[in-house]
């Protein structure tokens, strides 16, 4: 899977949590968190929904590694493989 | 039959656990002693007319499109639209006293206005109180207990200034007697003051089956007329529960029950913790008149003394003071009948005494002291009672199953929602969220902490 397939699967989850934000304008190499309302209960559905759309797994001392857009495709990528 | 979570009560906590359990392919089953959801706030049909068991306002208002708010948080995390709840937002409520008003409304504007009026030598120190409340973190689980009063007697000078703002938020949110936990009065304070009441179309009937529809779309499996009767527990683990017909076994139990009540159910814990039983129950009034009433407020907080006294009313109930709420007096409502609620303190272990004629005696007591209250805050009316109805602390334990009829049950919360044994957990009410949205959010939390986060592999 490429790595622009990875992000817009990212993006198409933080749509259906957060259907009020608007994913068109962000910045990949920004925290997620800052351009976007959301919270700690919206990271982990990002989780969950990987878990349960695409069967990937992200323990939870890893969560970190969803900061941003870039950091996503780099940390989820290699689990796409 | 194996769960990966078994949810005791379909209350609001309940239900809302359910639904993140199963949304994310969990085996959920939500079992609930009554024959219908909702617990504290479930409905009921006298002379086909419905009313609500609870609901007088949905605390947390927003307007569409806010964000960052417990409500909009409710939203997301069950997948509710805005749209759904079809909410009409109050005209304005007031607290009012002997010796004067204060009107509050879903724009945090109003109150101050009618603070720097009524209070004009402590207008300047109101502020900074606001601005406190403002930059509190009351969400953060490891803040240790402050009481409230002792805050705002450093902050305000007014002695009345501060029973009026503490008022509304005791009667709306509090377990413990006379005062509140600090961080506690800044949840009220920001659910009542700064976003204000709201009333979903058709009231809590509303709410409710949004939240059957998602819980069962999701799949999770719900089973009424099901009362547990034992949390089964093995090795310090919990390992299932038992109902009056069989066993059940599941990896997670999370009980929306009440913490006494839950230690009741289990032995092993009961050998362990005692948590108490809470003080705060009270007496609903409901009556209905042939046209609206002329009073314009939503809620009128009344108390007819200079201090507010929140408490266990010392004879069965306290006509001190007084919720009194007008469920048409919301925005866009139409004009109809006339309908008004009166909550007052009550006593518990008092009204379990009575015998069937003096409980039917004291019910009528209680209808005349409202009646009276009604006609006092509505001099002009002339309106004809069509039907009244009064449910009492002893009918709030026979259909919840909560000790002393609690409403907002014990004084011994748990936080984080553990209890000594592994795997069980209380949620809603006794996890210390109160109210409506409260108990809603405490359901998403404790199922997301102990259901989805912790159990990776389940
Ligand atoms: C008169 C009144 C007015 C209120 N007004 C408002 C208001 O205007 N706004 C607001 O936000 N809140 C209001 N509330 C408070 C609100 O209703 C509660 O805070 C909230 O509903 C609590 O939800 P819960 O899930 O924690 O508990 P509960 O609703 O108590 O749910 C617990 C469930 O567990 C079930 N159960 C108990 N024991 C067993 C067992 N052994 N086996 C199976 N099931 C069991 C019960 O039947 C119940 O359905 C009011 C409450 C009352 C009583």
């Amino acid at each position: 899977m490429t790595a622009k397939n990875v992000r817009q699967i990212v993006l198409d989850i933080i749509a259906d949590i957060a259907p009020d934000e608007s994913v068109d304008s962000i910045d990949d190499s920004k925290s997620l968190r800052e351009q976007l309302d959301l919270d700690s209960m919206d990271f982990l559905d990002i989780v969950m929904e990987l878990r349960k759309r695409h069967k990937v797994e992200v323990p939870q001392e890893d969560y970190p590694k969803l900061a941003t857009l870039e950091s996503c495709v780099a940390y989820l990528s290699p689990k796409f493989a | 039959m194996n769960y990966d979570a078994i949810v005791i009560g379909a209350g609001m906590s309940g239900l809302a656990a359910g639904i993140r359990l199963a949304m994310f392919d969990k085996k959920v089953v939500v079992l609930e002693k009554h024959s219908i959801p909702g617990g504290l706030n479930s409905y009921y049909q006298r002379k086909n007319r419905q009313f609500d068991v609870g609901l007088h306002a949905l605390t947390n208002f927003i307007k569409k499109g806010e964000k960052g708010k417990p409500f909009s948080k409710l939203l997301k995390q069950l997948r509710l639209s805005y749209d759904d709840f079809k909410l009409h937002p109050q005209t304005f409520s007031k607290i009012q006293f002997p010796e004067t008003t204060l009107k509050f409304s879903n724009e945090f504007e109003l109150l101050e206005t009618e603070v720097r009026e009524k209070f004009p030598q402590d207008f300047e120190n109101f502020l900074r109180l606001v601005e406190k409340v403002k930059d509190f973190n009351e969400l953060s689980l490891d803040i240790g207990y402050s009481s409230s009063r002792e805050v705002l007697k450093k902050n305000l000078n007014d002695e009345l200034l501060i029973e009026m703002i503490l008022c509304p938020l005791l009667i709306y949110g509090s377990a413990w007697e006379e005062d509140m936990d600090f961080a506690q009065f800044v949840i009220m304070f920001k659910s009542l003051y700064f976003e204000g009441f709201s009333r979903p179309e058709g009231g809590v009937r509303t709410i409710l089956s949004l939240l059957m529809k998602k819980f069962e779309d999701a799949g999770g499996e719900i089973r009424f007329r099901t009362p547990v009767q034992e949390i089964l527990v093995e090795n310090n683990e919990v390992v299932g529960i038992r109902t009056d017909k069989e066993e059940l076994r599941a990896k997670i139990v999370l009980s929306s029950m009440g913490y006494p009540e839950t230690v009741k159910a289990t032995p092993a814990l009961a050998e362990k913790i005692s948590p108490r039983s809470g003080h705060m129950t009270f007496l609903e009034s409901i009556f209905v008149f042939d046209k609206k009433l002329p009073e314009q407020s939503t809620i009128t907080f009344y108390n007819n003394a200079s201090t507010y006294s929140y408490r266990r009313a010392q004879n069965f109930f306290d006509p001190t003071s007084a919720v009194v709420c007008y469920p048409d007096n919301y925005e866009g409502i139409q004009e109809g009948e006339g309908t008004v609620r009166i909550t007052y303190m009550a006593n518990y272990p008092q009204w379990k005494e009575l015998s069937r004629e003096a409980y039917l005696g004291m019910k009528t007591k209680v209808g005349e002291s409202a009646l009276d209250l009604i006609k006092k805050l509505n001099p002009t009316f002339n309106g004809e009672l069509l039907f009244q109805d009064i449910f009492s602390p002893t009918t709030i334990e026979k259909y919840t199953w909560h000790q002393n009829g609690t409403v907002y049950g014990s004084t011994d919360k748990t936080r984080d929602g553990k209890t000594p044994v592994k795997n069980l957990f209380i949620i809603g009410t006794d996890q210390g969220f109160l109210g409506i949205v409260g108990s809603i959010l405490s359901g998403i939390s404790m199922a997301n902490l102990h259901g989805l986060m912790q159990s990776g592999d389940a």
